[in-house]
């Protein structure tokens, strides 16, 4: 296996990981201020469709991801009242809001554009273009570090640096500011936050909010970005894989970017057989690659490798006059 | 907690839930351009309107039933099954290794081995998750949901490397021997010399559903197990402070709500594929959540409300042929019923609670003395 085949699997491992980190860090600001959130795939395939509709509607990618971020956060807007206002089951609005959107982005697509539930396939400025990084052109004569910098740092489409950038962001948002410590502290003691004088009906909207824009950022990126356009279901249990990256990565930022590397790293590699075949000397079956992100996460919910202890306040609704 | 009548909390609510969910989903289809009058015609006229509707509508509500009762009898130890999709596909490979390994003389026998077969192997997948949620406190949910991705996984293994005839490119296995073929309802009704349309998938798995609801009827409200599943669920400490096992119950409550999930292979693979194929399931797993909540977990509950979603899953394929709504809306009546049976259903309550209260202050109370 050459230099050029790793940084081919790493190329794609890091388009892969994009949604998936995208969608886990949603995950995480939901689920630290205390609102479980199995609706993270609804709100990617839902902003998935509208971005692409839009994008396909105005020529512009950049609308596109505006109309995906409205759809997600719409969404959002729905967990929210049924979790936070009227105290409802999150679980069960997660599970409501993913069929929602599988069903409503087939419903509406096949009358909009009348393709059995695609849009039509995006061109030009419908898309992410990839951007090339400054010196990306001079350094490519350099070995080794030319063609990594060329090949694998630049050459990407906005959403995968936005992504990448949100790691930190998070991490200083989540444990560095007064917003970020009122809203762990929301997901672990909403009793205590509220003794403070502080709203947790207004944290835990606002977590709720920066979920679904994150969420759009995914979805918008799934049909603008790795793809050109929506096809019914696109969003193929990547949610829920960046659920699984949530828990393995127990809540914390950094670990879900290495959580979700690996994941996309699985995807990456299960798309190329024959390098797997090389690498580890015999066939490895596919069905064994794409269990592995769920195996993986059974092993560690079961606490084999560690613990994963969810936000104490997690999946209750708060109560006031408790 | 006599905040208001038994049967408010029982008729009246859910049916304010349902029908509000109804009510979105026919602005839906208004928003898509159709007319919803005309389309719940279509609905009622392919499903209910002759003998041939009825035997696909039975045939999805048999599907239900066993989903439906296998997320009741967990909401009732206050577990959520999502993994019914995993487990349903489970026993499928149960009753697909029983079918074609043994030489079944007769399919009354089959049918017992095939129960067994499909029961015990949806048992056993949902017997991991509990495990893990009785024993390591992962929750249930989440393991449940990545059981679905795994049998999935595992399935499509299992069928195009093991069980995959030779020669053939699909991924399923061979025909099951027709010894094992189930009667169809049409056999079984004309013993009593009921005409019904034949070449329809209804099969005599309906009366093991039917069977299935009185079982789990009689399990959850007449034996001390049904006893210490509600105690549980009520409340972990109390049941612990009287005795009750969290981890026994925990695990026996997953592996029958897993066998019930399971059963439903008897109606899919083994009375209408007659094979076992990829995605055998479609969706009826999830479709269970929607069913039990609008059922309240009631046996008799599920029962209805499987009839409902046969109906709407048969009404939502007629559509699909004879107008441009695509059978997708089924999904969207199925997201909104879980919404507001389920999610949203403190919305309506508690207004018709505050109804109630408001109605029970204007009477006199007889208890108290009339001079006060």
């Amino acid at each position: 296996m050459d230099f050029l085949t790793v940084l081919q699997i790493l190329d794609s491992t890091l388009r892969l990981s994009t949604p998936l980190l995208l969608a886990c860090l949603a995950g995480l600001f939901s689920e630290r201020a205390g609102i479980f959130d199995i609706g993270l795939e609804g709100k990617m395939l839902a902003a998935a469709f509208f971005s692409a509709a839009t994008a396909a509607a105005t020529g512009s990618v950049w609308v596109g991801l505006l109309a995906g971020i409205g759809a997600s956060l719409a969404l959002s807007g729905l967990h929210g009242v049924a979790s936070i206002t009227f105290r409802g089951n999150q679980l069960i609005s997660g599970v409501a809001i993913n069929f929602l959107a599988a069903g409503l982005t087939v419903l509406i697509g096949q009358s909009w554009f009348g393709l059995g539930g695609r849009t039509p396939s995006l061109i030009g400025g419908g898309r992410f273009e990839p951007i090339t990084l400054p010196f990306a052109e001079a350094l490519s004569g350099v070995p080794i570090i030319g063609p990594l910098y060329a090949e694998l740092i630049s050459g990407h489409t906005i959403p995968v640096y936005v992504a990448l950038l949100c790691v930190p962001l998070t991490w200083y948002i989540l444990f560095r500011t007064r917003f970020g410590l009122r809203l762990r502290a929301v997901g672990e003691n909403p009793a205590a936050v509220d003794t403070a004088g502080v709203s947790v009906v207004g944290l835990r909207f606002a977590a709720v909010a920066i979920c679904g824009v994150l969420c759009g950022i995914a979805g918008a990126y799934l049909a603008t970005g790795l793809q050109a356009g929506f096809v019914k279901d696109m969003s193929a249990g990547r949610g829920f894989i960046a659920l699984a990256a949530l828990i393995f990565a127990k809540w914390r930022p950094w670990y879900a970017l290495y959580a979700t590397l690996l994941f996309g790293f699985l995807q990456a590699i299960s798309l190329r057989p024959d390098v797997i075949k090389s690498l580890v000397g015999f066939n490895v079956q596919i069905q064994l690659l794409d269990a592995l992100p769920y195996i993986l996460t059974v092993v560690i919910l079961a606490g084999f490798v560690g613990k994963a202890v969810p936000p104490r306040a997690g999946g209750a609704p708060y109560v006031k006059e408790r | 907690m006599d905040r208001m009548p038994r049967w408010a909390d029982i008729v009246l609510i859910p049916l304010i839930n349902l029908l509000l969910a109804f009510l979105i989903s026919g602005l839906v289809i208004l928003a898509i351009g159709e007319d919803p009058i005309e389309a719940l015609k279509l609905m009622v006229d392919g499903a209910l309107g002759s003998t041939y509707g009825w035997g696909f509508t039975l045939y999805y509500a048999t599907n239900f039933i066993f989903t439906g009762l296998a997320v009741a009898v967990a909401f009732h130890a206050s577990l959520f099954n999502i993994g019914g999709e995993g487990q349903a596909a489970l026993g499928g490979l149960g009753v697909a290794l029983v079918c074609l390994m043994v030489p079944w003389p007769h399919w009354t026998i089959a049918l017992i081995a095939a129960t067994v077969g499909a029961g015990l192997f949806g048992a056993l997948w949902a017997a991991i998750p509990a495990y893990l949620q009785a024993k390591r406190g992962s929750h249930i949910v989440i393991t449940t949901i990545m059981f679905n991705f795994i049998a999935a996984s595992l399935l499509n293994y299992v069928l195009v490397n093991m069980l995959r005839p030779a020669g053939s490119m699909d991924p399923a296995t061979a025909k099951f021997p027709e010894a094992t073929h189930l009667p169809t309802l049409t056999d079984f009704l004309e013993i009593f010399g009921i005409p019904f349309a034949a070449r329809t998938p209804a099969n005599i798995t309906l009366i093991i559903a039917l069977l299935a609801c009185v079982a789990v009827y009689f399990l959850i409200w007449r034996t001390r197990l049904g006893y210490q599943i509600r105690a549980l669920g009520k409340s972990e400490p109390a049941a612990i402070y009287a005795g009750i096992s969290p981890v026994w119950i925990i695990m026996i409550t997953m592996m029958i709500s897993g066998a019930l999930a399971g059963l439903m292979a008897i109606n899919n693979v083994m009375g209408e594929a007659e094979r076992l194929v990829l995605n055998s399931v479609e969706g009826a797993g999830f479709i269970g959540i929607a069913v039990a909540l609008m059922g309240r977990s009631h046996p008799f509950g599920v029962l209805i409300a499987a009839l409902l979603f046969g109906f709407l899953y048969q009404g939502g394929a007629e559509l699909a042929l004879w107008t441009s709504i695509p059978r997708d809306l089924v999904v969207v009546i199925q997201a909104l019923v879980i919404l507001f049976t389920g999610a949203l259903d403190g919305m309506v309550r508690t207004p018709v609670e505050r109804m109630f209260l408001a109605l029970r202050r204007r009477k006199p109370q007889p208890t108290r003395g009339p001079a006060e």
